[in-house]
């Protein structure tokens, strides 16, 4: 079977709804019945929680039911105090190959300077940084759970400042737009999953627009339907070394 | 079969209606989808004047020219232009090659006003579609339906097939308000490809009251049909989802039309 790495799947529980997939077992299950062959989990706990080493550890343990399947990303939260220690742990007691952030959920932006010495702490140890832009449609978000979505525009000037910086946009295409990427596609290493991205043909339109080898195929399972990214694939006219840079070979070389 | 209810040219590429309409079919082919209902013209404005309406509804007729074998065509109609609605379903849907109806965001369809747009469609067995949406941001356009005003009309005409577009956007409260109406049909296009919608419409609806659509090209096609494709359903609520609902709901018009179709 062809290797496919899903680079946006969420362990843990949804706040406001139960899905099928949310428990280790069962994410496992639909990952494998969908040709997966390795998926980076994030934790839907660190959206809400304030004790992420908690949330770190019980994703690390999680991922250990299928460890040659699921890669934890930890949450980090830059304004909880001594942040800084629960990214060593990520990466030193976990052994994670990345993290993943959620501004919009922690309160912060992009230009604040405590962004700036997150990534570039994270690239210092050689982490995969993946930004969260949306986790949620904003018109149909629960009054108690509203978050907008990220404002990324500080960040191609960032990028710039991180020397290192291996950055995935995830869940990008509610808060910008394909034609918006040019100046982050410049600044660095910055790549882009196709979960939310919409439009007839639109991964063949994202290739056209960052170059083939930004493009990550990632599902935003088990919060969206596995099949959407999948389908996706299908949809856009892409030719066999496209759709495997997109697959996996992207996401492989920013493993490393 | 997948017939897919809920299709426009924005965001196809192309500068033609004819060209675009190419490219949307080369896209479905590419998910096996036999046919698409096509609606709105290229202006998207909220209350569109009658030469607005009429120019939209140009737009398709067009688009559909080359297609009648791919595509079925909506009209587009306005609560707030209601005489010059009823002139427009005359013309594309009564003399013309039209099978539906299509009610966007220019006044709430609860108002009693809209009342002979409903019943001149249903006596042309004409699909009725209204795009509905619950809003949870604040940001409900002035004449934007919920399904609230679908239900409305439902009341009101009880004996009619409505089709709640969009199932409501926040698709939790939409399935719910349209419940305990059975004339009303919900339609899966144009939210996100959150999981669950489907299989919570099919547990409180049933199977039979459940359409796809897209909302291509500003969609996926593949992130709307993954929907159904996705849902932890039975193969045959999935076959009525894609296509058998809808067709046995036009099936009355393209008869009337003497539009065959394969068995």
């Amino acid at each position: 079977m062809p290797l496919l790495i899903d680079t946006n799947v969420y362990l843990s529980r949804w706040p406001t709804r139960r899905l099928r997939g949310d428990t280790p077992e069962t994410l496992v299950e639909l990952l494998k019945k969908s040709g997966v062959s390795q998926a980076w989990a994030g934790s839907f706990e660190g959206l809400l929680f304030r004790d992420l080493g908690g949330v770190n550890e019980r994703l690390a343990a999680d991922c250990r039911v299928a460890p040659d399947l699921l890669l934890p990303f930890g949450s980090i939260n830059p304004t909880l105090p001594d942040w800084e220690d629960d990214l060593r742990r990520c990466h030193e007691v976990h052994r994670m190959r990345g993290i993943r952030l959620h501004p919009n959920y922690h309160g912060y932006k992009l230009d604040d300077p405590v962004f700036v010495r997150l990534l570039a702490l994270a690239a210092k140890r050689g982490l995969i940084v993946q930004l969260a832009l949306s986790m949620e449609d904003e018109r149909t978000q629960s009054a108690l759970v509203r978050a907008a979505h990220v404002d990324v525009k500080p960040l191609a000037d960032i990028v710039r400042q991180v020397p290192g910086l291996k950055l995935v946009i995830a869940n990008a295409f509610r808060a910008m737009r394909v034609e918006q990427t040019d100046q982050l596609v410049a600044a660095g290493n910055v790549s882009f999953d196709i979960a939310m991205l919409e439009g007839v043909g639109g991964v063949k339109r994202l290739i056209d627009q960052v170059g083939l080898k930004r493009v990550l195929f990632g599902s935003y399972a088990p919060f969206y339907y596995f099949e959407s990214s999948a389908l996706k694939l299908q949809e856009s006219p892409l030719a066999g070394a496209q759709l495997e840079a997109v697959r996996h070979a992207n996401a492989q070389t920013l493993l490393g | 079969m997948i017939w897919d209810l809920h299709c426009h040219l924005m965001g196809v590429p192309g500068k033609t209606a004819d060209e675009r309409m190419a490219r949307l079919v080369e896209y479905a082919d590419r998910l096996g989808i036999e046919r698409l209902c096509i609606y709105l013209g290229p202006s998207l404005v909220h209350n569109p004047t009658p030469q607005r309406l009429r120019d939209d509804n140009d737009y398709i007729l067009q688009a559909l020219s080359h297609w009648h074998d791919r595509a079925f065509g909506f009209v587009y109609v306005s609560g707030e232009h209601v005489d010059v609605s009823l002139e427009e379903i005359e013309r594309c849907v009564a003399k013309g090659p039209m099978v539906g109806i299509k009610l966007w965001v220019a006044k709430r369809v609860s108002f009693a006003e809209i009342d002979p747009i409903i019943v001149r469609a249903h006596e042309l067995k004409a699909v009725i579609f209204q795009h509905t949406w619950f809003k949870t941001d604040k940001t409900q356009y002035p004449g934007e339906s919920t399904p609230d005003d679908l239900v409305a009309v439902a009341r009101r005409h009880p004996d009619v097939p409505l089709i709640c577009g969009h199932t409501g956007g926040t698709w939790e409260l939409g399935i719910r308000a349209v419940r305990a109406y059975p004339n009303i049909s919900v339609d899966l296009a144009g939210s996100d490809p959150t999981a669950g919608i489907t299989e919570m419409a099919v547990r409180e609806l049933g199977a039979e009251r459940v359409i796809y659509g897209s909302d291509a090209g500003g969609r996926s096609f593949a992130s709307q049909l993954a929907k159904v494709q996705g849902a932890d359903l039975s193969e045959a609520d999935k076959k009525l989802i894609l296509g058998g609902n809808l067709r046995r709901m036009m099936t009355p018009i393209l008869q009337s039309k003497g539009i065959q179709l394969p068995a």
